[in-house]
């Protein structure tokens, strides 16, 4: 069905299925493990829906210490893990393996702390992104990443992914709100890292652990940082006649020293969609749309307003509205969170893709998609974190014609290609997965990602976490740790040496 | 034989590591040698310098990313982004007058190494977080390239923000590409006055909580800085919003008292001794930098006050304390130990001999499994352990 394969299943670990099943019996009990196919089927994909795989077993823990002695089975017994939040990777990170026991982590669903002195939470991985924020919006606080679909995604798989969100250029990805974690080794080792406090000295685990993509280890505790809510927020929704006008636009408020709260842009064929389903008023007639959103204290937003419509109307805006209430303000937004289910109604199908460009190469990057949407017989809309260079081309298609899935992702392929090509990177926030997995070698070298997977040896020696995800092809930690030692004379002896 | 290799770049850096790996032979690496006094001391016959290793590589204002060579001076650095109206908006502190030798040295890879941030860490991030790429070679001297030069990149591990904090021990930083912010048009602080550590502290953390954006809030006690106590809370943007804010605060830390007002030269100057702990720059006794849980901050230094005569004062609203031990001795024992019936955190000795950081964990020790693993990491960059050794813990 699909382009992208998995390693084969280990027929010795599918023939010990019954004994792994009674083994992970004994340690969860009850309703934590699932195994009937039945059952399994609600795990056998996430939002990468073109790909599914039924698991090897399901197992539900409830307790660090169940979570602890499933993983050193595992380990002990040469069986693969996947660990999965809420399922709503993009990129199919938690997408199971035939031969792998999938690891949910939902049931730890607890708010543990809440410490608004100290400005931090400290949840279990299956709170959902948005239940930090509903935890502790009472007092006015919230949590600032804000991936579109964190109304249903897990705090745990936020760390897995890194995850973003519109708000991201001014308040931080996953990894800029993060202060602890506790996480279980494949070996069922327990480390904490981090907490209330910033900055614990020693190598920066918590770098690595987050958007790791469940390769090194299992979360099972988290510390956040939550902020005070700003202290009002407006919008300006500009439009523009070409995609140069609205990318400069952009450079020039930065370069103003204003960094929004959220600054995205939507092409001609988005804005089009969007309209046609909310009728959030946005102007047709144009090829870009700018929604600039500032957030802050109300004199410095009024302020800002006024110095973001000077920036607009100076380069060429043909169409500039400024919110004046917060319903309008909403309005506004209501067009761009709409956008993918707005595509959704025009086209059966489509492929959320996720490059990261420099903001300058914009409209040489539009141009060329346009190119390639006619090479490849596939249309696109573009939605925009336009302040981080962080593109979503949605390539439109429809699975029931043959050969569409496959057209989408050569697309999505090129698009992706284009955007290395330009200076940037695969993915800004949506992860590689098993989506990317094999155009790493379009951005990395052999070195590059030979020096990654050794970072997984030291996590996970065997790599029973996640396999198959992220890199393309899977070296056996030996052979990573061999060195190709080059006995010789001290080097360059022209140099100044003293 | 003892040898300075100073190559030129990242190729230069290869050779270099890859004779010593051979060989075998441990090197100490250095930018400018300014921070020789933090960590432990490395026991290593060859000195590998970065210093030659120096240079914007592409700087664009615009996308608020800066590419430099690891050996670039900071300085250097600093007013580059300057002239442009923008900075580094961690703060990198500065630990040469603590130290003794000096302000203004040191290397961008010295900062990123130590992972240096100052007051404004708190709402602004650490030095870590505004890493987006990196060129380096590992101690298997191979260069690799990791993370991106855009904002926004989750392509792999996060190698790049990993090397933050790891004192040259992993790898050998050749070019890194960082986030730059635009500087703030003015700043101002609110100062309030004759309070207690208690008192002061929960009045930054009611601050910290409103959204007042504060960028710096640090409490210096009676003694530290002048007779009475401060309590100094920095405010940073466009002229109109400080202004404003400065009267949000008013009214929100009324209980406190009233505040006085540095304006943006005096207040700038506040934040710049605070950020290199300059009220204890001019003693020789021994420093603790120790990483708290803001509200346990006063905590700790009540309880350390029943066993030992110190100074100390606290930046990150409580959170980062620097304590000066009066009788010249470093007290590792009652300093962790206190800091842990005081809710844990991180201790760091940051000024003391060489002999002393030879004897003593100069960084906070770690459980087993971490160590465990952290050690596991060393041996995957570093096969044969030739970078640094024994820099951050002793053997390894």
């Amino acid at each position: 069905m699909t382009a992208i394969a998995m390693p084969a299943p280990d027929e010795d670990v599918l023939s010990r299925r019954q004994d792994i099943l009674k083994a992970l019996k004994s340690i969860v009990p009850g309703e934590g493990v699932i195994h009937e196919e039945r059952e399994m089927r609600a795990y056998e994909t996430d939002a990468l829906t073109a790909y599914r795989q039924l698991p090897l077993i399901v197992v539900l823990p409830e307790t660090v210490e169940q979570v602890s002695k499933v993983l050193k089975y595992c380990y002990e017994n040469n069986v693969k893990v996947v660990p999965r939040g809420a399922g709503t990777s993009l990129s199919g990170g938690a997408l199971p393996l035939a031969d792998g026991v999938l690891l949910s982590m939902m049931k730890f669903n607890q708010v543990l702390d809440i410490d608004f002195d100290n400005r931090a939470v400290v949840v279990q991985p299956g709170v959902t992104n948005l239940g930090i924020t509903r935890a502790v919006e009472d007092e006015g606080f919230y949590y600032a990443p804000d991936p579109s679909s964190q109304i249903a995604c897990s705090i745990g798989g936020n760390i897995a992914e890194n995850s973003g969100g519109v708000h991201c250029l001014k308040y931080g990805l996953t990894t800029n709100n993060v202060l602890g974690l506790e996480m279980v080794l494949i070996t069922g080792e327990v480390i904490r890292l981090g907490g209330k406090h910033l900055d614990s000295e020693g190598y920066d685990l918590l770098a690595l652990m987050t958007g790791s993509e469940g390769l090194l280890g299992v979360v099972t505790e988290v510390t956040v940082r939550i902020l005070q809510k700003p202290e009002t927020a407006r919008a300006l929704l500009i439009g523009f006649p070409t995609s140069e006008d609205g990318g400069r636009c952009v450079a020039e408020i930065i370069a103003a020293g204003i960094i929004p709260g959220g600054m995205e842009m939507m092409d001609k064929p988005a804005i089009h969609a969007a309209e046609d389903f909310v009728n959030a008023g946005y102007p047709r007639d144009v090829e870009a749309l700018l929604i600039v959103e500032l957030d802050g204290p109300e004199k410095e937003v009024d302020f800002l307003i006024g110095r973001v419509e000077e920036i607009a109307r100076a380069n060429q805006a043909s169409h500039v509205r400024i919110s004046q209430t917060e319903e309008e303000r909403m309005t506004f937004w209501a067009g761009r969170k709409a956008a993918f289910p707005a595509v959704g109604r025009i086209s059966p199908d489509y492929l959320c893709m996720d490059g990261t460009i420099p903001r300058r190469e914009l409209p040489k990057v539009l141009a060329r998609m346009r190119e390639l949407s006619e090479k490849h017989g596939l249309g696109v809309a573009n939605v925009f974190h336009a302040g981080d260079g962080n593109l979503h081309p949605l390539i439109l298609y429809d699975a029931n014609k043959p050969g569409e899935l496959d057209a989408a992702e050569a697309f999505g392929a090129d698009i992706l290609r284009l955007c290395v090509e330009v200076g940037g990177v695969l993915t800004g926030e949506h992860g590689v997965g098993i989506e990317k997995r094999d155009l790493m070698t379009d951005m990395f070298t052999e070195a590059d990602l030979k020096q990654q997977q050794r970072v997984k040896c030291a996590f996970d020696e065997k790599q029973l976490l996640n396999p198959g995800k992220v890199f393309p092809v899977l070296h056996r930690c030996a052979e990573l740790g061999k060195m190709h030692v080059h006995k010789g004379q001290l080097p360059f002896p022209d140099i100044p040496r003293f | 034989m003892d040898a300075t290799l100073k190559p030129r770049d990242a190729r230069e850096i290869e050779d270099a590591v890859r004779w010593a790996a051979a060989e075998e032979q441990p090197l100490e690496v250095i930018g400018q040698g300014s921070k020789r006094g933090l960590g432990r001391p490395v026991q290593a016959a060859h000195v590998l310098d970065l210093s030659g290793v120096n240079g914007i590589e592409a700087y664009e204002p615009a996308e608020l990313v800066l590419t430099v060579k690891a050996g670039t001076p900071i300085a250097e650095i600093e007013q580059l982004v300057d002239e442009n109206g923008q900075e580094l908006s961690f703060e990198p502190m500065d630990y040469g007058p603590l130290q003794g030798n000096g302000a203004g040295k040191g290397t961008i890879g010295g900062v990123l190494a130590a992972n240096l941030s100052g007051p404004r860490r708190l709402k602004a991030g650490a030095a870590r977080d505004h890493i987006l790429g990196m060129e380096a070679v590992s101690g298997r001297g191979e260069i690799f390239n990791s993370g991106g030069k855009v904002v926004k990149n989750v392509t792999g591990y996060d190698l790049p923000r990993a090397l933050c904090g790891s004192y040259g021990t992993l790898a050998v930083a050749a070019t890194v590409t960082l986030k730059v912010n635009p500087k703030p048009e003015t700043s101002a602080s609110f100062v309030l006055t004759g309070l207690q550590d208690e008192t002061a502290v929960a009045a930054l953390c009611k601050a910290m909580g409103s959204s007042a954006e504060v960028s710096g809030a640090a409490h210096l006690p009676a003694g530290v800085n002048g007779d009475k106590s401060q309590t100094v809370l920095r405010l940073e943007g466009f002229q109109t919003s400080v202004d404003y804010r400065f009267s949000t605060l008013q009214d929100l830390l009324r209980e406190y008292g009233q505040p006085g007002r540095l304006d943006e030269t005096l207040s700038r100057s506040q934040w710049q001794s605070i950020r290199d702990v300059m009220p204890f720059a001019d003693t020789a006794a021994p420093v603790w930098r120790v990483s708290v849980a803001p509200t346990n901050g006063p905590k700790f230094v009540e309880m350390l006050r029943e066993d030992l005569d110190v100074q100390a004062f606290y930046d990150w609203s409580g959170g980062l304390v620097w304590v000066l031990v009066e009788d010249g001795l470093v007290h590792e024992t009652d300093i962790r130990q206190t800091l842990e019936r005081a809710g844990g955190g991180h201790a760091t000795l940051v000024r003391a001999g060489l002999s002393v950081r030879t004897d003593v964990a100069v960084f906070q020790p770690q459980s087993a499994p971490l160590a465990n693993l952290s050690k596991r990491l060393k041996a995957q960059f570093d096969p044969s352990g030739i970078l640094n050794p024994g820099r951050m813990v002793s053997g390894v």
